[in-house]
């Protein structure tokens, strides 16, 4: 792990990496939508079950990108390693997206179903605080100019947010909830029937696909950020030096 | 221990001395609760039933103004790069910064609750169920803003900052101290299980904030 973390190898990597990537992500979104289309309405919810199939992908990557940038922050805390702060910083921005089309597209199914956008029970509050977790570690980022105080401190704020995570997973077990208890990753099997299940997982892993292709391009714009700043404060320094020395000569 | 008690008592004595702070907190704590029933209308079945919420949101956000008063005024003048200096660790000065502000700012918030309850025609056997609640929750209101405060150090706009860091860890807090009032006055659920609930949260923020509030600061003393 601490040989591919070396930056330059990093690059390299996801330069080869990338390609294929995108192509999976393209591939995988396009039979993902036509698997949807084709999929049959609920004998309930008609056409609304659709919203499942975008609803349900944010959410998890909601998830599984705030996990990533916590234990980004370990590594990045622990190892002081840069890359480690590049992949929690870059990761930010796309997990708020995801948590927002989480709950936009929650509420939109909500209306037909609950006959409300938005109540306030346990998994849709632990989420909107998830949002705001996301928030604040953005705020954060921006507010500290030097970025490895910056990425620490953010590493800090993001490792005690973690706790919200496993709350927002477990909520609806824990208490009695209108949103409906976990149906896919249950010991006794899915309980979603085929026809509808296998476009759901189709469209996860091309969420989950596009989530990578994103942070890995989002990673590498950072560390060539970071590079061009380096290069900036170098030849600054050395125009100074040149003008300091000067008059000596 | 010595030191440890010693520094809590510094702090109690700055913060007495000072005096500013905390009338400032609980000033702000009873403008906000008296300000409630004027948006609201003066029904007071309305006042009653929402009390409780009322009076645990108006605390938080009055905990919230005083919390990063903590750190601030010692890292201003070098007092906490002295402290780091000396023989105790970063995590035992942060949890006797932390217990003091409690002492100073939470026990006083939470003894004027029940007479700010008495202006939300707040429900007679709830006063007791409501100071308990609040006892047993100030403290993680104290730990847990410590370690935004920590974060914000030393940062312009650092207040704005701390609030939108802080406040999304204070709601489950809320949630249970809330929750465990008005199970006493209406609710079908239990007053144990909230209650347990709150106090669990406020053990664990006792041990577990002081380790990021040290790494916060050693960021900031750099």
């Amino acid at each position: 792990m601490q040989k591919y973390a070396n930056p330059t190898r990093f690059m390299k990597i996801a330069d080869a990496v990338l390609p294929w990537l995108t192509t999976a992500t393209v591939i995988l979104f396009v039979a993902g939508l036509y698997l949807t289309s084709v999929a049959p309405p609920d004998y309930e919810q008609g056409h609304t079950v659709k919203i499942m199939f975008i609803h349900v992908p944010s959410a998890w990557l909601a998830m599984m990108c705030y996990t990533i940038i916590a234990a980004s922050s370990v590594g990045s805390l622990i190892w002081r390693h840069p890359l480690a702060d590049v992949s929690a910083k870059t990761a930010v921005p796309i997990g708020v997206a995801f948590t927002f089309l989480a709950l936009v597209t929650g509420s939109l199914w909500g209306k037909p179903m609950w006959g409300t956008y938005w109540v306030w029970d346990a998994r849709l509050t632990s989420v909107l605080v998830l949002f705001f977790l996301y928030l604040g570690l953005m705020a954060l980022w921006q507010a500290i100019e030097d970025p490895s105080r910056a990425g620490r401190s953010a590493a800090i704020l993001a490792i005690v947010g973690f706790v919200n995570v496993p709350i927002i997973k477990f909520s609806v077990d824990w208490w009695s909830t209108l949103h409906q208890p976990a149906s896919v990753v249950k010991m006794s099997g899915p309980a979603i029937h085929s026809s509808i299940l296998i476009p759901l997982l189709v469209m996860a892993a091309a969420f989950t696909c596009l989530f990578f292709v994103l942070h890995l391009r989002a990673m590498q714009n950072e560390i060539l950020r970071r590079r061009v700043m380096a290069m900036r404060l170098l030849q600054v320094e050395r125009a100074a030096n040149v003008e300091a020395g000067a008059p000596a000569e | 221990m010595k030191e440890f008690m010693s520094l809590v008592r510094r702090d109690l004595l700055l913060s007495w001395r000072e005096g500013g702070a905390i009338g400032t907190a609980l000033g702000f704590y009873l403008i906000v609760v008296a300000i409630l029933p004027l948006g609201l209308g003066p029904d007071l079945n309305l006042l009653s039933r929402i009390a409780p919420g009322v009076l645990w949101v108006a605390l938080l956000l009055a905990a919230l103004l005083s919390v990063d008063r903590i750190f601030h005024n010692d890292y201003e003048d070098g007092t906490l790069e002295a402290l780091a200096l000396g023989p105790l660790p970063l995590e035992a000065i942060t949890a006797a910064k932390c217990l003091a502000h409690w002492i100073s700012t939470g026990i006083p918030l939470t003894l004027t609750a029940p007479v700010l309850g008495l202006l939300l025609n707040l429900d007679a056997q709830a006063f007791a169920v409501l100071v308990l609640t609040m006892l047993v929750g100030t403290p993680a209101v104290s730990f847990i803003g410590a370690i935004g405060a920590a974060l914000t150090l030393g940062l312009r706009r650092g207040g704005l900052l701390l609030s939108l860091l802080v406040l999304p860890l204070y709601i489950p807090i809320l949630i249970f101290g809330v929750s465990s009032v008005s199970a006493v006055i209406s609710g079908p659920s239990s007053f144990t299980a909230s209650f347990l609930i709150l106090c669990a949260l406020s053990m664990a923020s006792i041990v577990l904030a002081p380790l990021a509030c040290a790494a916060a600061l050693k960021l900031n003393l750099q």
